[in-house]
């Protein structure tokens, strides 16, 4: 607590730990492109944050503690012309390919550039070299012409991931943000989450666009395009069209979907209810047979590569449900063309909307290749991708007549809308685990202690007399330390759900940029747990579609058929993907 | 604080050294400094043991040992021999002279006249060292023991005080007396910053209570620099016993010595004297039978300059890559492992045992009013004696270059010093009276830095040499803030434009613009400092900057892509031989009249002056 004079106005600062904060939370801004509030590690390295503080000289905002008097300057001729040079310095060794660049209009280099008036041709060396851009891997992109350095992207793998997969190498002006000696991404221990890409201030990583596939399958006359979208990709994708965070857009998203040329739109929040059906059934059985617990939630691709990667031993507790993206893929491929005429396996294009960059990497799985050698799912896109396609359709969101989705796929309880935020699985899980073990309906169905975006929480259950511990975490980091707590055999909890963004699939890597601001994650959160307050359905079980796939198809929970449609096999990957140093 | 009964009388250990040290007969001490060895002094000690096994009829004693030594600083002179018994300085010796020293000298009583110090002034013959210039106008105390002790000996090192004042200090028991007494001594950083030690240590006992660290800086990265590595080298217990002092006043019980792997003889004596002083109990658990435990480890760099810069080289011990961190929390508070940690450079830790020894008052006595001591300088360039000399720092740059540094070389004329390296700023001929203090050199737009001197002459490019050392920041530059990396490389084009007469007065003005905003909003001290030698070379050399771009000529005639070659029709014979000579065939003419150089085609090999008989070639 305590006041400081930002501009010759005062101003109060509270439990801010640095200044920049401060001089934010007081409406006044400093251009930033290496901070990142989410991220722990001070770094300090664009210096655009300089300020000049009375007695102090220039500073550095982003990493000055508040202190009660302090007297600061955000804008002089001299602080100008310091900015301006920096970013005059850092546009010439930038590859300016910005009419074709993923990040255009969302950059935040080209955004200064033009606040600051930097003109691309400065008096400064341009780029020598031209590094070739990486697209070894399935989700993600990766272009170091583009790259200034700012080393968010090393800090948020290590911090959120623990995987370390970027480091820097060289010095000086030579400095590379990459992979442990230059490796293709696809030959690192990289997970595919995004958050490198999510947290990028320019376009050095950016998401593996499908953009243009889809557009080709939708103009194809021949084809029919299946959509499907997840949970979290509602209440996010509003951003880009002027609407709050948290937004929740299902119906406006089915016209849209429609109105662009996709033939059927499908909500992977069925599918998310029909994966509640099975792995809630899964675990009471385990539960029951005390098999492999803590039994681990597999909706998370980032997770299940993680554990195929680093710890291929833990994979028998990992549940053999399939994520609620390849469930549908599956229940796509295998009912739809029962359920309409015109649509045959042959001219069926299979499309995913997700939240996700990993799920790009999940579609082409091995175990979800088909005889002919295509996958289940064609393409997969992310929200931020979608988002380009709306807007090069030019549908306006905020005018559009809301639809409801296609049948027999479309209908969804809450408890499978909330699976988009950490602690969703679980506690739509414990819903439908709760009546299936007991046998008696569950009066309240929310679950506070497993709400809240913080990185750990533990809850403990009474499944009528039997003691259930549920343990939520997000960030592989955090799932690293289960791990440990396991094979030492400290764990006292049955069911762990690992969601690898921070946050759940509400902050995914293919979500809107945010930059990963708390406020935003709340606000999306809020949003999906909105959605489940109103929905008529509370339970997976209780959702009518569910009901009526079992009934007509798939008997009931991890039935033969089930299991061979909406369960899969997990392997070590270790081989083909770095291993050791020995390995370079 | 209750005196305290040392389980080891340090006195008595000095005397049963001294009379092991009588034992060895007449010593000659062989530098084994890195110079030294690499002019071949190993071949030479080996060849002295040699010859001095067989010897047993010597002038004085009845035996001889040869003892290998650090360096004595004066390495222009290497190998060089002394033999103190004698007050004999051999310099220069190789190989083929051992022989002849030990039969007329050693043998036969006659010194070997050819091989003692010229005086360039006066042509004399000079026997005694502290009668050359060089030594004789030094005070050395950091630098006392160098070259006078076998520094993988402990008997050595405790034969001349070693460890007598970290037992006073043990002895006293009274921490807080030592950092009042360091306080007192105005002793301040040595390695380039010149914050008051006393008040470092000061702050740092402040967080007492915890586990906290020690660490000496031996990163020694400026080019031409070796003053941290002739104490590590030549007197490594003087600094392990600097640590164990501080160590004992914060109260901390672990250090690291952070020396670059490319200084292994440095780490080969410190690894030596860390394990025999513990065997002693001078180090270890229950120091001198004490409370009182100090263990050191040795970090080796892996060779950045930055890691010289306090976080960066917490970062790299932490194992992490050598990068700056923001300062936002003193180093007292959280530094290595978030733990209070006092950081001192080699130099600073090897005054700290003299003090204690000599008291405050004595220390106090050299030096100015606020900068107290002496200063050690890696003194090269263009100057008659270069190598390590430690002067008070009271001392002029006059002193140092003409007195001990003999005088430039040639009889060349004096143009500037470039002090401090890549960090540090030129002083010139209107510096030369100015005292070497910490507050002078900054008025200056110098600084003391880690004391490197590079001397320069008349032939001396200022552009070219603030090109080189801009090229050394850019190269050593971690890349973490935009403003040094993206900074010192567009300064180096722009430096190189000028040499090569491609720049123009707008890239003059671009040039100063980016100095400033690389000084100002840098992250760190590298950063922060490397536009220094381009901002002291304009402030004093503008001139010539503007020569290279607007006359397109370099005045010292270094630069050449501005040098000309011309072919004096007047004395050209028309003999042939330069175009013969030409390796790219830009001289053609008719036999036996004058010969023309095609400008377009020369690429200033400067063949043709060299090999024309007529001196009819000039470079303008």
């Amino acid at each position: 607590m305590g006041k400081m004079i930002i501009n010759g106005r005062e101003c109060e600062f509270t439990n801010e730990t640095n200044v920049l904060e401060v001089i934010r939370n007081n409406g006044f801004n400093v251009p930033t492109l290496c901070y990142r509030q989410d991220l722990i590690k001070d770094f300090g390295a664009c210096r655009m944050c300089m300020v000049e503080v009375e007695g102090k000289g220039l500073q550095a905002s982003c990493n000055m503690p508040p202190k009660e008097g302090m007297v600061i300057k955000t804008e002089t001729a001299e602080l100008r012309r310091i900015r301006h040079t920096i970013l005059e310095l850092l546009i010439a060794n930038h590859d300016k390919e910005c009419t074709a660049c993923e990040k255009s209009g969302r950059c935040e280099l080209q955004r200064y550039a033009f606040e600051y008036n930097v003109h691309p041709m400065g008096k400064y060396l341009p780029r020598a070299e031209h590094f070739p851009v990486d697209k070894s891997s399935p989700s993600i992109v990766r272009d170091a012409n583009k790259c200034v350095l700012c080393g968010a992207c090393v800090r948020a793998c290590e911090e959120y991931q623990g995987l370390e997969v970027l480091g820097f190498a060289n010095r000086g002006s030579a400095t590379l943000a990459q992979p442990m000696a230059g490796k293709p991404l696809a030959k690192t221990e990289c997970v595919n989450c995004g958050q490198c890409a999510a947290i990028c201030p320019t376009g050095a990583i950016t998401i593996k666009s499908q953009v243009e596939e889809v557009w080709a399958a939708i103009h194809d006359p021949e084809k029919k395009v299946v959509v499907q979208y997840a949970p979290s990709v509602r209440v996010a994708i509003g951003e880009l069209f002027g609407f709050e965070p948290g937004t929740n857009l299902t119906k406006q998203l089915n016209a849209a979907l429609k109105w662009m040329g996709f033939d059927l739109v499908f909500d992977t929040n069925f599918s998310a209810d029909l994966t509640i059906m099975e792995e809630a059934s899964e675990f009471v059985e385990r539960l029951q047979r005390n098999d492999n617990l803590p039994m681990f939630t597999s909706c998370c691709p980032a997770w299940v590569r993680f554990l195929e990667l680093k710890h291929p031993d833990m994979l028998p507790h990992l549940s053999s449900c399939r994520s609620p993206q390849g469930m549908m893929g599956a229940i796509i491929r295998e009912y739809v063309p029962q359920y309409y005429n015109d649509i045959t396996s042959k001219n069926l294009v299979s499309v995913a909307i997700m939240p996700c960059t990993a799920k790009k990497a999940e579609a082409i799985r091995e175990e979800f290749k088909r005889p002919d050698g295509t996958y289940e799912i064609d393409y997969v896109l992310t929200t931020q991708e979608i988002g380009k396609m709306i807007s090069t359709e030019g549908i306006k969101l905020k005018k559009i007549h809301g639809e409801e989705a296609d049948s027999p796929f479309g209908k969804y309880s809450g408890a499978g809308t909330i699976f988009g935020v950490s602690g969703g699985v679980a506690e739509a899980a414990v819903r439908t685990a709760y009546e299936i073990a007991t046998g008696e309906e569950l009066k309240d169905v929310k679950i506070d202690e497993m709400r809240g975006l913080h990185r750990v929480k533990t809850v403990e259950l009474d499944l009528k007399g039997k003691k259930v511990k549920v343990k939520i975490v997000n960030t592989l980091k955090e799932a690293e330390k289960c791990i440990k707590e396991i094979k030492e055999g400290k764990a006292d909890y049955q069911m762990l759900e690992v969601m690898a963004c921070p946050g759940g699939c509400i902050n995914g890597g293919g979500q809107p940029i945010s930059c990963n601001e708390p406020e935003i994650r709340e606000m999306r959160a809020n949003g999906l747990y909105e959605d489940d307050e109103k929905g008529t359905w509370r339970k997976s079980h209780e959702n009518p579609d569910i009901k009526e796939l079992y009934a007509q198809h798939l008997e009931k929970p991890n039935s033969h058929k089930a299991h061979e449609l909406l369960h899969t096999t997990y392997s070590d990957k270790r081989k083909g993907c770095y291993i050791g140093i020995a390995d370079c | 604080m209750e005196k305290v009964c040392l389980k080891v009388d340090i006195k008595e250990e000095r005397e049963k050294a001294n009379k092991k040290i009588c034992e060895q007969g007449l010593r000659v001490l062989v530098c084994s400094g890195t110079g030294c060895k690499a002019n071949g002094s190993d071949k030479v000690i080996e060849k002295f043991r040699q010859l001095g096994a067989n010897v047993s009829t010597l002038t004085h004693k009845d035996k001889m040992t040869v003892i290998p030594t650090g360096c004595h600083g004066f390495c222009e002179q290497g190998v060089l021999v002394i033999i103190p018994e004698f007050h004999t300085t051999y310099v220069k010796v190789k190989l083929e002279d051992v022989e002849e020293i030990v039969n007329s000298h050693l043998v036969g009583g006659k010194p070997v006249e050819r091989l003692l110090y010229t005086d360039p002034a006066s042509g004399r013959k000079i026997s005694k060292s502290d009668e050359i210039n060089f030594y004789a106008k030094q005070t050395r105390t950091a630098l006392k023991n160098c070259g006078k002790i076998d520094a993988e000996s402990i008997d050595e090192a405790v034969a001349v005080g070693g460890y007598e004042a970290l037992a006073k200090v043990l002895e006293n028991n009274d921490p807080d007396a030592v950092i009042t007494e360091i306080e007192n001594s105005g002793l301040r950083g040595r390695g380039g910053g010149g914050f008051p030690t006393g008040r470092k240590w000061r702050s740092v006992s402040r967080y007492k209570g915890g586990k906290s660290y020690v660490i000496c800086n031996g990163d020694e990265g400026d080019p031409g620099a070796f003053m941290d590595r002739s104490v590590m080298e030549g007197d490594p217990h003087k600094l392990l016993e600097g640590m164990a002092i501080a160590a004992f006043a914060i109260g901390s019980d672990e250090g690291y010595i952070y020396v670059r792997a490319e200084y292994p003889l440095a780490v080969h004596r410190l690894r030596i004297a860390i394990k025999q002083a513990e065997e002693r109990h001078y180090l270890g658990d229950n120091i001198f039978g004490t409370d009182f435990s100090f263990h050191i480890h040795i970090k080796e760099g892996a060779g950045a300059f930055v890691c010289g810069e306090s976080s960066a080289l917490i970062a790299s011990i932490e194992g992490e890559r050598g990068m700056p961190r923001p300062k936002n929390i003193h180093m007292a508070e959280r530094g290595l492992f978030q733990r209070p940690t006092l950081l001192n450079n080699v130099e600073t830790f090897a005054n700290v045992p003299l003090i204690i020894l000599n008291g405050a008052a004595w220390f106090c006595s050299m030096g100015t009013e606020k900068s107290k001591g002496t200063k050690t300088f890696a003194l090269t360039g263009e100057v008659n004696n270069t190598g390590l000399i430690e002067v008070p720092m009271n001392t002029t740059l006059r002193q140092i270059v003409f007195d001990l540094g003999g005088g430039i070389r040639n009889g060349k004329k004096f143009k500037a010093v470039q002090i401090g390296g890549p960090s540090g700023g030129c002083l010139t001929e209107e510096h030369l009276d100015l005292p070497m203090d910490y507050e002078t050199l900054k008025s200056v737009g110098a600084m003391v830095g880690s004391g490197g001197l590079v001397v320069m002459n008349e032939d001396t490019c200022i552009v070219e040499v603030a090109r080189f050392f801009m090229n050394f920041t850019r190269q050593e530059s971690c890349g973490k803030c935009t403003p040094c990396r993206e900074g010192t490389k567009n300064m180096l084009a722009i430096l190189t434009k000028i040499t090569e007469g491609k720049a123009t007065m707008e890239d003059l003005d671009t040039l100063e613009e980016l100095a400033h905003v690389v000084q100002v909003s840098s992250l760190c001290g590298l950063g922060k400092s490397a536009p220094n030698p381009v901002l002291s070379t304009l402030r004093y050399f503008k001139d010539e900057y503007i020569a290279h771009i607007k006359d397109k000529k370099c005045p010292a005639g270094v630069c050449k892509a501005l040098q000309k070659y011309v072919i004096d029709p007047e004395k050209c014979k028309g003999c042939s031989k330069c175009a013969r000579n030409c390796p790219v065939g830009a001289i053609s003419g008719e036999v036996k009249s004058p010969f023309k150089i095609d400008e377009n085609k020369c690429v200033k090999c400067g063949a043709c002056l060299s090999g024309c008989p007529f001196k009819a070639i000039d470079k303008v």
